[in-house]
Order: C-alpha cells, then sequence, then structure tokens
C-alpha cells in the first residue's frame, strides 16, 4: 500500500450489495449471494479511482447499526473506533438499498456521528421503477450534507461516479456530524462525556461507553471516567433507545423532501412467492423436493463426462507408459501422479454441480426461508434457525460454514453449531461415497422413477445431518453454558440468479477443491509411490522369493507376475505400515491397503481414492491401465476370495466416511474460532471414536 | 393486551407508544419503531417464528419477542 492511497471502508445493512460493488471496484471476485451475512470477514483490495490517485477498498460484514449483537457486526465496530491508526479508514462508503432507504441511512447517521468523511452510494437503483421509487438527487445531497451517489452494482452502472465521489470527499475532508442525537437528549450529561477527551467525537466517546471497546489513544484515566458513565445500565438502555428514536424522526424529515414511493406503481411478486415458500405444508415440501432433485442431479448429469474422465486419464497412462523411456521417472508419472491425480479430477462434473445448486439457492434468497422454517426445530437441538445455513452450506465445505456461524450471537448455540458442521456431508465426502455407492448399490430405479444410487446418496446426507442434530442436543444437555437465545432475520426480496455470480462462485469453489486437493495428492502420490516401490531387503528379494517358492511352480506367467507384483507391494515401506495398523481395522472389514487411504485422509478426505488408485497402480505388474472404477472393483479380498469393496465392507467405508473427522483444515479453522485448541480435539477424538464404532458394527452385522 | 404475537394472519397493527422500553434495541434499529404500522405477514409452520413487515422491514422474529412488543390494533 502507497503512502498516499486513500483507505476506504464499505459499511452497510447485510445484503446491500457491498461486496457486489467491492467486486467492482477491485477486480476481484469475493463470495455475493442474496441473503444477509454473507460477508464475515474483512477484506481488502486495491482500486484505481483516477490516473493518479488509488485506493485500498475494505469490504466489511453488514450490520444495521455501529452497536454490534455478533462477532461479524463487531469487526464493523473495531474498524470504526480506530484500534489501529494504520487501519482506520479515511473515506467511508456507505452502502444502502434504495428500497429500504430509511433504515439504512440510521447507520449512515451513525457514521456521520462520528465525523469521519462519508460517502452515501444508494445500491439497486435498477429496481426503482419497478418499485415506484423516486429521488431528488440534489435535494438529498444537500439534506445530508454529502456526496451522494446512485449505482447499481449489479449492472455495473454508476461506479464511475462512486470513484470521483471518493476523492472529491477526501479531499474536502468535510466531516460534520448529521444530527448529534445525544445533545438533544440530555445535553448536561453528554456536555460531560464530550469534556473527557474533546480529540474524539462525541458519538465515539458515546460508543466506547456503551459497547466498552476503547482505542489505543486512550489512557487509563480516561478510560476509568468513561466506564463511570456505565455503572447507570437502564439510563444508558434509555438513552440509547432515545437516540435511535431521535435517527429516525431526523431521516424522516429529510426523506420527506427527497424520496417518494408510489404504491400503485409496485409491482409485488414477494407476497405471492412467500405465501407458497412458507407455507406449513408446501414450505416443507419444496424444500424437500429441491433436495431430490439435488441429488438426482448429481448422479444423472454427471455419470457421461465422469466415465470420460476416467477413461481418458487411463489412457493417458497408457500412453505415458509407451511413449516415456522406462525408468523410476516414469514409474513414477504413471502409477504415483497420474492415477492420483485422475482420482480428484474425476469428481470435477459433481462438485460443481453441488455447487452450483447451492449458488443458486443462495442467490434466490430462498436460504432465509429456510432459516424461518428450520428456527423452532433447530432451537429445541440446541441451535438457531441461522445455523441452517452454515449446515446447508457446509455440504461444500465446513470451512466457510464454519466461518458462517459468526452471525449467530449466542454464544452457546454458535459453538454447537460449529461443533457439529462437520457432520454435514461436505463436497470432500462425495468423491469417497460415489465411488462406494457405485460398487455396491445397483443402478435401478426405485418408486419407479428414483435413482437407488442418488436415493443412498441421499440417505447417506440424511445420515449427516441427523447426526448433527442429534449431537447437538447432547451438546445441549451437556455443555454448561449461559447465553440468550435471540434471533431477528431479515427475510430479503427474491431474486433472478445473476449468472455471473453464480458461475464465478462455482468456479472459485470448484478452483478451490481441484488445486486444494490435487496439491495434497501430488505430493502425496510421489511419496506413496517412493514408499510403495521401495523397502528393506524382503522387498528387494520379493522376486528371486517367489520365483524359487515350489508353491508357485504350477502358475501361469501372469499369475506369477501379479504374485510378484503384490509380495513387492506388501513388503515395501507402505506395506510394512499398513500392516502394522491392519489389526485395528480389519474388524472393519479393510485390509492394509485401504487403511493406507484412510491414513492419508486424515490430511483430506478427498485423496482417498487417488491413493487407492495409485497403491494399485504399482501393484498391478502388468502393462494393461484399467480405469479406478475397475480397478476398485477387481480387489480381491483373499481371506474370501470375494471382491474387496463387497457390501458390508462397502458400507462399513461409508458409515467410516460420514462421521469420522478426517480434515486438518477444518481443526484448524474451529481452533481459531474458539480460540482453544479443546474443541477441535473433542471433534478429532469424538467424531473419529463415533465412526470406528459404528463401522464396527455395521460391518459385524452384514457379514 | 395485544401484542404482536395475537395478530392474525394479514392483519395490521400499530405498536404502541408504551411499547419502547420492551422493545429490544436491535428491532428498534431496524424499524420497529412506536407508531409504526406492523403486519403479520406469515406463521411458520411450528407456529414459530412469525414474519412480519414493519416500516419496510421484512422481519423473522421469535413469539416470545413479539409477544412483549404492545399495539393497537386498527
Ligand atoms: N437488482 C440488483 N441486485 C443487486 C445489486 N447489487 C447487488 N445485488 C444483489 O444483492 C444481493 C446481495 O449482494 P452482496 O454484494 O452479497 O451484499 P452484501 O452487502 O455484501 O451482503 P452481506 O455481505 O451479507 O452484508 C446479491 O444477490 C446481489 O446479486 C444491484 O445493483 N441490483
Ligand atoms: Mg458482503
Amino acid at each position: 500500500m502507497a503512502k498516499n492511497d486513500i483507505k476506504v471502508a464499505l459499511i452497510g445493512n447485510p445484503n446491500t450489495g457491498k461486496t457486489s460493488l467491492f467486486n467492482q471496484l477491485t477486480g476481484l471476485t469475493q463470495k455475493v449471494g442474496n441473503y444477509p451475512g454473507v460477508t464475515v470477514d474483512k477484506k481488502k483490495g486495491t482500486c484505481k479511482l483516477s490516473a493518479t490517485q488509488n485506493a485500498v477498498i475494505t469490504d466489511l460484514p453488514g450490520t444495521y447499526s455501529i452497536n454490534p449483537t455478533s462477532i461479524d457486526e463487531s469487526i464493523v465496530l473495531k474498524t470504526l473506533l480506530k484500534k489501529d491508526i494504520k487501519e482506520s479508514p479515511d473515506v467511508i462508503l456507505v452502502v444502502a438499498d434504495v428500497e429500504n432507504l430509511k433504515r439504512n441511512l440510521l447507520l449512515f447517521s451513525q457514521i456521520k456521528d462520528l465525523e469521519i468523511p462519508t460517502v452515501l452510494a444508494i445500491n439497486m437503483v435498477d429496481q426503482m421503477s419497478r418499485k415506484g421509487i423516486s429521488i431528488d438527487l440534489t435535494a438529498l445531497k444537500e439534506e445530508l450534507n454529502t456526496e451522494v451517489v446512485l449505482i447499481s452494482a449489479r449492472k455495473n452502472q454508476g461506479i464511475k461516479n462512486v470513484k470521483d465521489a471518493i476523492i472529491k470527499c477526501h479531499v474536502a475532508a468535510k466531516a460534520s456530524p448529521m444530527c448529534d442525537a445525544n445533545y438533544k437528549i440530555d445535553p448536561e450529561y453528554f456536555d460531560k462525556l464530550k469534556a473527557i477527551n474533546p480529540n474524539f467525537s462525541l458519538y465515539e466517546l458515546w460508543l466506547m461507553v456503551t459497547q466498552k471497546n476503547f482505542p489505543a489513544a486512550i489512557s487509563k484515566k480516561e478510560k476509568a471516567q468513561l466506564l463511570s458513565f456505565n455503572k447507570d445500565v437502564s439510563r444508558l438502555k434509555k438513552y440509547q433507545h432515545k437516540e435511535t428514536i431521535y435517527r429516525y424522526q431526523e431521516i424522516n424529515k429529510v426523506l420527506k423532501k427527497t424520496y417518494i414511493v408510489d404504491k400503485s406503481k409496485a409491482t409485488d411478486l414477494r407476497s405471492k412467492l412467500d405465501k407458497v415458500f412458507t407455507h406449513k405444508i408446501f414450505g416443507y415440501l419444496i424444500f424437500f423436493a429441491v433436495l431430490l432433485l439435488i441429488f438426482q442431479s448429481i448422479f444423472d448429469w454427471s455419470s457421461l463426462p465422469m466415465d470420460l474422465i476416467d477413461t481418458t486419464f487411463a489412457e493417458l497412462s497408457d500412453f505415458a507408459r509407451n511413449n516415456l523411456p522406462m525408468g523410476i521417472l516414469s514409474d513414477l508419472i504413471v502409477e504415483g501422479i497420474i492415477p492420483g491425480i485422475g482420482g480428484v479430477i474425476i469428481f470435477i462434473p459433481q462438485i460443481a454441480i453441488l455447487f452450483l445448486f447451492i449458488a443458486v439457492l443462495e442467490e434466490t434468497g430462498y436460504m432465509s426461508r429456510v432459516v424461518f422454517l428450520m428456527d423452532k426445530i433447530m432451537r429445541r437441538y440446541g441451535m438457531n434457525g441461522k445455523s441452517i445455513i452454515p449446515l446447508i452450506s457446509g455440504t461444500a465445505c465446513a470451512i466457510p460454514a464454519i466461518m458462517a456461524t459468526r452471525t449467530i450471537s449466542s454464544w452457546k448455540e454458535r459453538l454447537i453449531t460449529i461443533l457439529v458442521v462437520p457432520f454435514t456431508t461436505c463436497s470432500a465426502r462425495l468423491p469417497v461415497y460415489t465411488i462406494l455407492i457405485s460398487l455396491i448399490i445397483p443402478n435401478t430405479k426405485i418408486f419407479g422413477f428414483y435413482n437407488l444410487q442418488a436415493f443412498t446418496l441421499l440417505m447417506l446426507y440424511a445420515l449427516g445431518f441427523v447426526t448433527a442434530i442429534l449431537a447437538a442436543y447432547i451438546l445441549q444437555k451437556t455443555l454448561k453454558i449461559k447465553s440468550n437465545s435471540f434471533f431477528v432475520v431479515e427475510m430479503p426480496n427474491y431474486k433472478l440468479p445473476s449468472i455471473k455470480n453464480v458461475a464465478f462462485d462455482v468456479l472459485e469453489k470448484t478452483k478451490a477443491f481441484v488445486f486444494g486437493a490435487g496439491k495434497i495428492i501430488l505430493a502425496l502420490s510421489v511419496v506413496l509411490w517412493f514408499l510403495a516401490s521401495n523397502g528393506p531387503s524382503s522387498f528387494k528379494n520379493a522376486e528371486e522369493n517367489v520365483t524359487n517358492n515350489i508353491e508357485n511352480r504350477q502358475l501361469s506367467a501372469t499369475e506369477l507376475q501379479q504374485k510378484i507384483g503384490s509380495v513387492k507391494l506388501e513388503n515395501s515401506y507402505i506395506g510394512i505400515m499398513g500392516k502394522s495398523i491392519e489389526p485395528a481395522i480389519k474388524p472393519l472389514g479393510y485390509d492394509w491397503k485401504v487403511g493406507i487411504a484412510l491414513i492419508t485422509s486424515f490430511a483430506a478426505r478427498e485423496v482417498f481414492v487417488g491413493t487407492l488408485a495409485t497403491i494399485y497402480s504399482v501393484e498391478a505388474e502388468d502393462e494393461n491401465t484399467t480405469t479406478i472404477k475397475e480397478k476398485m472393483r477387481s480387489e480381491i479380498n483373499p481371506d474370501t476370495g470375494k471382491q474387496r469393496f463387497n457390501f458390508p465392507a462397502g458400507m462399513s467405508l461409508l458409515v467410516f466416511y460420514a462421521f469420522a473427522m478426517q480434515c486438518m483444515a477444518t481443526l484448524a479453522i474451529v481452533k481459531r474460532e474458539t480460540k482453544t485448541w479443546k474443541w477441535p480435539l473433542i471433534q478429532l477424538f469424538g467424531m473419529t471414536g463415533l465412526a470406528y464404532i459404528c463401522s464396527l458394527i455395521v460391518y459385524q452385522i452384514l457379514s | 393486551m395485544n401484542t404482536i404475537a395475537s395478530l392474525g394472519i394479514g392483519e395490521i397493527g400499530y405498536i404502541s407508544e408504551g411499547a419502547l422500553e420492551h422493545i429490544p434495541l436491535k428491532l428498534l434499529e431496524m424499524g420497529c419503531l412506536p407508531g409504526a404500522e406492523v403486519e403479520l405477514i406469515q406463521i411458520a409452520p411450528l407456529k414459530d417464528p412469525i414474519y412480519i413487515c414493519v416500516n419496510g422491514s421484512h422481519l423473522a422474529i421469535r413469539k416470545e419477542t413479539a409477544s412483549q412488543i404492545q399495539i393497537l390494533k386498527s
């Protein structure tokens, strides 16, 4: 950041389009969605305002006022209270929704009273005519004594004006309070407050009193003085109420002169849709139908591209084998890297379809209706209606889902949500599920139309969800934390999803999946390959031992080759490692090769398939390369002579992956959000223990 | 005594002037002001929460909160 860059902070009510504007200004692609609480953390980007002037823009979580009630909102307060002078903004860009300007101006009036230069951007003006709204811009500028611009972040309109207004506002550096509400309530009281440190605006001092949040520039003595105002709590509360009423009165005065709504012109689609989506019976039916549709599509739409990718990678291995010079490097590529990477790439179609559905749901405004439908149920299990958003978005990845809990104001409800989110079936489990399902569940229709494989997948998602709810119930009964449960959620307008937003979202998430898993599998497959094709003396003598063994005399040449391959693998370093854990996992129906894949899965679940692919490729000494599915299908359990991935073992694996905590990144984020290692460790051992016990039961019953 | 919780679907009421102290600050800031018109849009399937429109804000709040806010029925 250059010294003379203008620091701009984007502040506004939730869901007003701050992140959309941020993306337009900075060219970044931060997540946008049509429900309150999409952004829960700060994000910086740079923007060229003019030929000579740059700005550093900070996107912030949405908030209805500066008085925070949850973690995401308190980030805004901290930014405004100049905790850190280097970070404090030069210009505040308030983003308001044109449809609900009155409420948006409340926050604006609070920010104005902090006496920081402020630009007001009124967003979504593309909706004005449909809603019958008209604004007298010149009068509004005068009344509010600020730069005001009309924009449409989605349609990329008025962005240039925003840039100009920021520069103008910064140069003028004029910062006058809007209404100084407090003085009007009790001048004597507030004069005393102001006297404590006249370098701060009155409203800043008032916030320090009410929020007990102090900037570095406040001395110990001043802090004590400020805290003495805090003694009379009922008075504080009364003054806060009065202040809010007063602000609304001022805002009404301004809007009366500048803002006109012609109700007769407004078309109201919203109430019609709400009647259906939040209906007693249809509400739940629609929700269930949406879920069914998603799982059906995950299977139906993806089977063709997946098969294509699978065979392409098999051919690629063949091609590489035939065309690369023989040697270690070619072995590494053919047996390690190509199958490993193939085991990730193959799942792109399914993951992308899942992400597509989530993105569309998030963009339409439907998510908030689900929050409304589910609050009562979630509350019974120690959570909050808002917990449903993390539980749904957790089907993509637990990490953003855990971040999204920041909007839940009660610590107990938030903690419970964080702890149970990893039970939600995340996209990293999807690869494991689909490959196992395709091996053990026949591809037939049930009820005449619904794919049995898709139905099994749906049941696995249901299993994750139900377990999350039950775990929450137990936690609610055992955690001794007192905190108030409070629930107010704004219901956004329905919107047609913006294709651009949806496409970016799917692209970003899929990219993150591929590169995240790709990096791990690339490194792992090199290590795996090395450990699988090297070993102590028993490995080096394997070929000799097998050929010289009298028992093997009558084997054909190919059978002999296969025997050599598997004896070699068993005696390699990885084989020895796997063998040593085999006793623990044998009762679950797994052999040591699956055991290796379980171990690597603790780095990230999605490498399970890639790991198996690498191990099986090293083992297969013959020159035919087959697809991953065929390799798994033809794997034989020597104890029974049947398929390794038969029904009991497959089910046991499915259950293991449904419950086990196998994600380092999630553990790290839980540590960060809860600020102690206690909770991630409880998750790790609790979930994995549960997985072990349940898989054991499943396998023993079924086999 | 009438409160927001006692409204039926589609009914309209006006928040009473005396209700101020009982309105949580957060709701007040979201536009739930004394004198404002409140319309009950929908009640969730399990009778809670409720979905209201007040001062242009469409909000879902719990019965528990709603029953603290007195209104005058029109
Ligand atoms: N019609 C219309 N929709 C818009 C406009 N700008 C943003 N939106 C939509 O409004 C919704 C909210 O946009 P975001 O940019 O995520 O809003 P935000 O203020 O960052 O929201 P939070 O992070 O939750 O506080 C999305 O569905 C956007 O597509 C606009 O100018 N016109
Ligand atoms: Mg945002």
